[in-house]
């Protein structure tokens, strides 16, 4: 062995020093996972077979570390894996060890190291023999539990051969029992089926006297029923006689029945249920649905018409028409109900007609509607001179409402569609029609300046001053203004079942209500100014210059502020309508009662202004004591929680935000006496409009106490106002 | 891997002003002042012991007025400037002034915590800035790296660039410069870039950042709205010369490449209200600590644009020669930027953060009630960061 490599300092010592590492390798066997080198080959010959068997604990000690032999081989400091006289190699030759140890060292060392190796062979031999004892009992509790393991399996042995001859013995009982049973078995399955054979042909041969029984008591649907299941049976047995027989007088019976049916679905009279019932029988006999389908949609035609007629009878030139939502009233249950009906029971008859059938229902609705759709429109027509909105509002919804089941029932006749275009063309009418009332409105006023104007002047009494005028025509063209706007508005409530439509979402609000009546009305306001100015008085009218004057005001007055403002109100009232499409949201504690509780909730950040000149001075600490066990006592506020998508929540997070930028402004300044009686009296307004706006006013009113709280911290002098005083400006305001 | 619990010690005032004793490079230590309108100002200097997590303080009597900003000499443990407020007649003025502290509390003392406050000790007065002439001081910062001879100091509009002389007794102001432009400018906040032999000072007013050198004062570069609000302070990446992280009122924080003042580098929303505090880790600059009025602290880690954004691969000296592989690299092995840890210990705004300048490990952060609390990044990072 190299004392070179005795002496290294790596700490590989598996590799590099194998000597050191044999009592180590001991005791890693002993603990280790693989109590490897068993007992029985203790020594005999400890210079032979030592390095042997320290080979195999070692190469079980690298295989414990998780270093494969040839790493192990491959540090620099090891030494050479096939060299013959390492102890620890694969390689180990005891010969050549020994050779080389004889001619190497002088005799003092080999002597050391024979001591050396015989004092490490014992060592190892009694760490054997100690886990050889230490592991006894072990070994003994396991031979015990094997040999108890056996008895035990061999009783459990024994009762699973009770148990298979057991159940040999049931299979085979079983197996007698089906056998002797089989026989009747078969009888009574046999004598079952001949039964229900007998009862089948019993029902046969009772079967014609029963058709002319429910034909006679008009249970057609009933006779139907039977025909139908004993159709088959007869078919297929006709070549039998007495089979040909009874479907001979069945065919009788079932021609009498149809011809019957028929009476009663060209009677017509019974109404569209019983007619449908009629159909439907028939079609269960067989009679050709080609025909029959025609035949429907005849009789159905016939009875809307009727409809139509009464509505038109109602629109009629000579009587006094019914007004507008009484017609559509009328209208939507006569005609639109009974369009209804027929198609439902048209699909539901005739849904084996495929899309041929469905298209000659289209084409009948379509008929059908337009003239009913002619006739509304009439109606609608002689509306519109008139001047109330809402009426007509209510009676398009009306008309709008009750066309949208047969539009979801007749898809294809586009019922639906044609009817918002009917809404659609009348609100535009209206719109025009309001644009003319303004105009005329705003005609109306001049006419009565000029007349004003041009009074004879009674000696002693002023007439009516410019300004006075003006005002008047200005106030009454607004509240004209106002009043269309109002009435236009009803086309776009919310209970209004057509204001879900496009078109009055956008384009009639946008394009319809601002550019085309507000816009439009204003142009042709400055139109008729311009055509003032510019006609000089030819026809002898020549235009008076106070009217000039007072249009010149007018328009300059609409310039600089009326226009924006009716816009604004336009736009309010048609475009910006955030609180309407997004819904209130969730409101906590919200008591109407709050704006009053004035300075309640104030309490804690008033006492701790006024407390702390009288708490402070002996303690620098209490302001801080008294604020943070206000803060013990109040939730923290998450300022900046996320917001869901409904108005409170959105103003809320606005306002926590805006209310904690007030807060660290605050904190950056430094207020005087009177600063903070501002702030505060700032902080009492906000508490007493803010709380209607958020979700939890408590939110505010912590917000708010913290503001002050800060304002008095930050103030060298702090003197707060009186609560009664903050109150009184407060609600002054 | 267990990461210890944050520290937390309260002052019996407001506070807003932090700084770590930067002189001090064995123990942990910080410096808080206070700010109260009624009571004697002080300044807390706050010693950690790292080992058995315990907080020593002593304290300094502030006694001229409520602190808004400090900061402590780099080059002497005993040497601070704090800005403050003075008011007379119903005037509020913001000054400055170099103060020195006794000698026995430099490198902290072993007193128990209990008894200092009876016998509370003043500062050393070593000389004011004088402002009278310039307004209001913002904050006054002391040049990195140098002999603590060199302070720069924001009042309204002005730059004033001063020379202490005399052992600090005499602040001579060696040169100064102004902004001009419509309404009044204001800085808010400035740094002193490490870079460049320290030529360069950083400053921001309303939403603009400006760089300036300090030998000709004059601009050098100018970034103009770098936050949609104000701007409220700056830091210089300690390893990059040419980037710099702000944080504003629009919650955000920015990081610059000077170079190319139109777009910023990459930016961070990761608070909800304005951001009071951006810092530097000293010695692993992806770390950054931020801090802000929603009263959380929040530590990321922008390992992208950090000086190693591949983990710790090369040798100090070679790092040079790295710079030509970063952009093949990057492609190769994407690191993300990411937060470590949102910090919620703080109830009020917190107005100041800081790293220590002792351990690269400590940062120490100051809500307005009050409370320091320290914190320290979480130890699997440090690892991840170090191995």
């Amino acid at each position: 062995m190299a004392p070179g490599s005795a002496s290294s300092p790596s700490p590989s010592f598996p590799a590099s020093r194998p000597w050191a590492a044999v009592g180590t390798m001991a005791a890693a066997a002993a603990a280790g996972p693989s109590p490897g080198s068993g007992p029985g080959d203790s020594p005999e010959g400890p210079e032979g077979e030592a390095p042997e068997r320290r080979r195999k604990a070692h190469g079980m000690l690298k295989l414990y570390y998780g270093l494969s032999e040839g790493e192990a081989a491959g540090r620099p400091a090891g030494p050479d894996p096939l060299d013959p006289t390492d102890l620890n190699g694969a390689h180990f030759d005891p010969e050549v060890y020994l050779d080389k140890l004889r001619r190497e060292c002088p005799l003092a060392q080999l002597m050391d190291s024979e001591t050396d190796m015989v004092r490490q062979i014992r060592a190892l031999d009694s760490d054997m023999q100690t886990l050889v004892y230490e592991n006894y009992n072990k070994f003994i509790s396991a031979t015990d539990t094997i040999r108890k393991m056996k008895n035990d399996f061999r009783k459990m042995e024994d009762e699973m051969d009770r148990l298979a001859t057991n159940m040999a013995v049931i299979t085979d009982f079983s197996a007698r029992i089906s056998a002797t049973l089989q026989d009747r078995h078969e009888r009574i399955t046999k004598l079952a089926g001949v039964h229900a054979l007998l009862r089948k042909l019993q029902f046969l041969f009772e079967l014609p006297s029963r058709l002319t029984k429910c034909v006679e008591l008009g249970a057609y649907g009933q006779a139907v029923r039977y025909q139908g299941r004993a159709q088959a049976v007869l078919q297929q047995y006709q070549h039998l006689p007495s089979f040909r027989a009874i479907q001979d007088d069945c065919q009788v019976i079932t021609a009498r029945l149809a011809q019957q049916l028929r009476q009663r679905f060209r009677e017509g009279g019974s109404g569209a249920p019983e007619q449908a019932e009629c159909v439907e029988l028939l079609l269960a006999l067989g009679e050709p649905a080609e025909e029959l389908c025609e035949e429907f949609l005849a009789h159905a035609r016939g009875r809307l018409e009727k409809e139509l007629r009464s509505l038109e009878a109602e629109l009629g030139p000579s009587p006094p028409a019914p007004d507008v939502l009484e017609f559509t009233d009328r209208g939507g249950s006569g005609f639109v109900g009974g369009l209804c009906q027929v198609a439902a029971a048209y699909q539901e008859l005739f849904a084996a007609q495929g899309p041929a059938g469905a298209e000659k229902l289209a084409a009948f609705a379509r008929e059908l509607g337009s003239r009913y759709f002619a006739l509304v429109e009439r109606r609608l027509a002689q509306e519109q001179g008139g001047g109330d909105n809402s009426l007509l509002v209510r009676a398009l919804d009306r008309f709008h409402r009750r066309l949208r089941a047969p539009g979801a029932l007749l898809a294809a006749a586009g019922l639906a569609d044609a009817a918002t275009e009917i809404v659609e063309r009348v609100a535009r009418e209206r719109l025009g029609h309001h644009l003319q009332g303004l105009r005329a409105a705003f005609l109306g006023c001049l006419t009565d300046v000029r007349q004003a104007l041009a009074a004879p002047r009674v000696a002693g009494k002023e007439g009516p001053g410019l300004a006075e005028l003006l005002a008047n025509v200005a106030s009454s063209i607004l509240s004209h203004i106002k009043a269309s706007l109002a009435a236009v508005h009803l086309f776009t409530a919310k209970e209004v079942s057509f204001s879900n439509k496009p078109y009055f979402r956008g384009e009639f609000c946008s394009e319809g209500v601002r550019e085309g009546l507000i816009v439009g009305f204003i142009r042709s306001m400055c139109q008729t100014a311009q055509s003032f100015c510019d006609s000089p008085g030819e026809k002898g009218g020549a235009t008076p210059p106070a009217l000039l004057l007072l249009l010149s005001r007018l328009c300059l007055d609409y310039e600089t502020a009326t226009i924006s403002y009716i816009l604004t109100l336009t736009d309010e009232q048609f475009l910006v309508q955030v609180g309407l499409l997004y819904e209130e949201g969730v409101r906590k504690a919200q008591s109407s009662d709050s704006s009053k509780r004035t300075f309640s909730v104030y309490s804690s950040s008033r006492q701790q202004g006024r407390y702390a000149p009288s708490y402070t001075p002996s303690a620098p600490m209490d302001t801080n004591l008294l604020s943070n066990i206000q803060k013990l006592f109040s939730e923290r506020i998450d300022v900046f929680s996320p917001v869901e998508f409904n108005k409170v929540s959105v103003l809320t997070g606005i306002i926590k935000i805006s209310l904690k930028t007030l807060l660290e402004c605050v904190r950056l300044r430094t207020f005087g006496r009177f600063g903070l009686q501002q702030v505060q009296v700032d902080c009492h307004f906000l508490q007493l409009y803010l709380w209607r706006f958020v979700a939890d006013e408590e939110l505010v009113h912590l917000l708010l106490d913290e503001v002050v709280a800060s304002a008095a911290l930050r103030c060298p002098d702090p003197v707060p106002m009186e609560p009664s005083v903050v109150e009184v400006i407060c609600e002054r305001g | 891997m267990e990461d210890d619990a944050p520290v937390i010690y309260g002052l019996e005032f407001q506070a807003r002003a932090l700084t770590p004793q930067t002189a001090e490079t064995d123990a942990i230590r910080f410096l808080v002042g206070t700010q109260s309108l009624k009571y004697d100002n002080q300044i807390h200097i706050i010693d950690f012991d790292d080992e058995n997590n315990i907080i020593n303080k002593n304290v300094l009597l502030h006694q001229v007025g409520e602190i808004w900003h400090i900061s402590a000499s780099p080059a002497d443990r005993g040497v601070l400037a704090t800005c403050y407020n003075r008011t007379s007649d119903s005037k509020v003025l913001t000054c400055a002034a170099v103060w020195r502290m006794p000698k026995e509390l430099e490198s902290g003392s072993h007193e128990s915590p209990d008894d200092s406050s009876s016998t509370a000790q003043t500062l050393e007065l070593l000389c004011h800035l004088d402002n009278t002439a310039h307004g209001n001081m913002a904050c006054v910062v002391w040049e990195p790296m140098g002999d603590g001879k060199k302070i720069i100091s924001l009042a309204d509009n002005h730059i004033l660039l001063w020379d202490l002389q005399e052992s600090s007794s005499q602040a001579v102001l060696a040169s100064s410069a102004s902004l001009e432009g419509k309404g009044q400018l204001k800085f808010t906040s400035g740094r002193w870039s490490p870079h460049h032999n320290c030529t360069q000072v950083a400053t921001a007013n309303d939403t603009t950042l400006r760089g300036w050198d300090t030998r000709s004062m004059s601009q050098i570069y100018c970034i103009e709205n770098a936050h949609g609000q104000l701007v409220r302070d700056l830091d210089f990446n300690p390893n990059k010369q040419y980037y710099l992280a702000s944080c504003g009122d629009d919650c955000k924080v920015k990081f610059w490449d000077t170079r190319n003042v139109t777009e910023p580098v990459k930016t961070l929303e990761e608070h909800s209200h304005w951001v009071w505090n951006v810092r530097y880790n000293h010695s692993h600059d992806q770390l950054v600590l931020t801090g802000s009025s929603d009263s959380r602290v929040i530590l990321s880690n922008m390992v992208s644009i950090s000086s190693e954004p591949f983990g710790h691969l090369v040798d100090d000296d070679d790092i040079s020669d790295q710079e030509d592989h970063r952009s093949e690299e990057k492609s190769k092995e994407p690191l993300q930027d990411n937060v470590i840890a949102t910090y919620e210990e703080h109830e009020d705004s917190v107005y100041a953060v800081d790293w220590s300048s002792a351990d690269p490990w400590l940062f120490a952060s100051l809500s307005y009630d009050g409370r320091l609390v320290i914190n320290r990044v979480p130890r699997a990072l440090k690892y991840h960061i170090l191995l």
